[in-house]
């Protein structure tokens, strides 16, 4: 495998999980539970398809095959998608959405700050830009984390249903391998191990003040590296990819 | 129709270093965190800000309408209170 493919793919995994759930976000447009709140997560969106959009960008310009980043956004199917499973897990209430967004955020937080010195110059630089937005929305959902865990007994039954939900796709967050093998070589991708070791602590430190607890199913979902998504995905993107397909080469 | 939401903070926002912060709207939220970030997600989307203020608006005492005459219009007849005699200096911007 050389060096050019492996970083495709990786690019097409950081670059879809954004969009992926970048897209679930915004569906929270216009019906958030308040005003504020509504604006505050579709900036959150708004940074996600951002970030995704110059990831897949320079995907298809590794690729050398000229997609450009709406090709690789609207004209792929469910099984070429590398988002992780979580990202496309439904909203479901607030506290389910609150869950989902805090244990990806702290994942790319610790991500992106690996990113930050990878030796792609380009992808370093989406990194920096990326990590600051990134703080900011960890900085969001972790208050949420502390409001909904310790505030009434309905909205800590909810979040704790979220959280229990979602345990069992976070483990293949930091799956590695032969892609990322190869690239962490080469200094341009970020060793998982490390990431895991930060994000295990973050979580055990902000679950125990939101008096959350870490659920102890030990059953664990993975495939999104092989392109196997849940059945959520192929519905998301039908909904995300219409217009695009419909109207193919469109412009306005 | 009443608000049925959290309290009011009114939201203060600096446009740039040395000048002073300005009343930039409102946002409702449950405590001063939550206030901050409202304000930072609602006003300052557009790089309205590099600092920002957030007071309870319950914090704020206001002169009443009823008070104009006696607070305001005495100085109406005062011009010399104004400090038209001196010039200012080229390359201060802000005053």
């Amino acid at each position: 495998m050389n060096i050019q493919n492996a970083k495709f793919e990786y690019l097409l995994r950081l670059g879809d999980s954004s969009l992926i759930i970048g897209h679930r976000l915004s569906e929270w447009c216009g019906h958030g539970p308040i005003l504020e709140e509504d604006i505050a997560l579709i900036n959150v969106a708004l940074d996600f398809v951002g970030n995704a959009t110059e990831l897949l960008r320079y995907a298809g310009q590794v690729e050398g095959k000229e997609r450009d980043e709406d090709d690789l956004a609207f004209l792929r199917d469910e099984r070429e998608y590398r988002n992780l499973l979580i990202t496309e897990q439904p909203n479901g209430d607030y506290a389910s959405t609150i869950a989902r967004q805090f244990l990806f955020d702290v994942y790319m937080y610790f991500l992106y700050e690996e990113l930050k010195s990878s030796k792609d110059e380009t992808l370093a630089a989406i990194a920096t830009k990326t990590h600051k937005e990134v703080t900011y929305h960890l900085r969001h959902t972790t208050e949420w984390m502390y409001r909904l865990g310790d505030g009434t007994t309905e909205s800590h039954v909810r979040l704790q249903n979220g959280v229990n939900d979602l345990w069992m796709f976070t483990s293949e967050m930091f799956d590695m391998d032969e892609f990322d093998e190869v690239l962490i070589k080469e200094g341009i991708a970020a060793d998982l191990n490390k990431v895991k070791t930060e994000w295990e602590k973050k979580v055990k430190e902000v679950f125990a003040e939101a008096t959350i607890q870490i659920p102890t199913t030990t059953f664990r979902q993975k495939g999104s590296r092989e392109g196997k998504h849940s059945e959520h995905l192929g519905f998301l993107l039908a909904e995300m990819q219409y217009v695009h397909r419909t109207h193919p080469g469109a412009k306005w | 129709m009443s608000d049925t939401q959290l309290p009011v903070w009114e939201v203060f926002i600096q446009a740039n270093p040395g000048i002073a912060h300005k009343h930039a709207g409102n946002v409702h939220a449950a405590d001063a965190e939550m206030a901050l970030q409202n304000a930072r997600d609602v006003y300052s989307r557009r790089s309205e800000g590099m600092n920002i203020w957030v007071v309870p608006a319950s914090a704020i005492t206001a002169s009443s309408p009823e008070d104009q005459g006696a607070f305001f219009e005495p100085s109406n007849d005062k011009p010399y209170r104004h400090p038209t005699f001196y010039k200012i200096p080229k390359g201060v911007k802000y005053l």
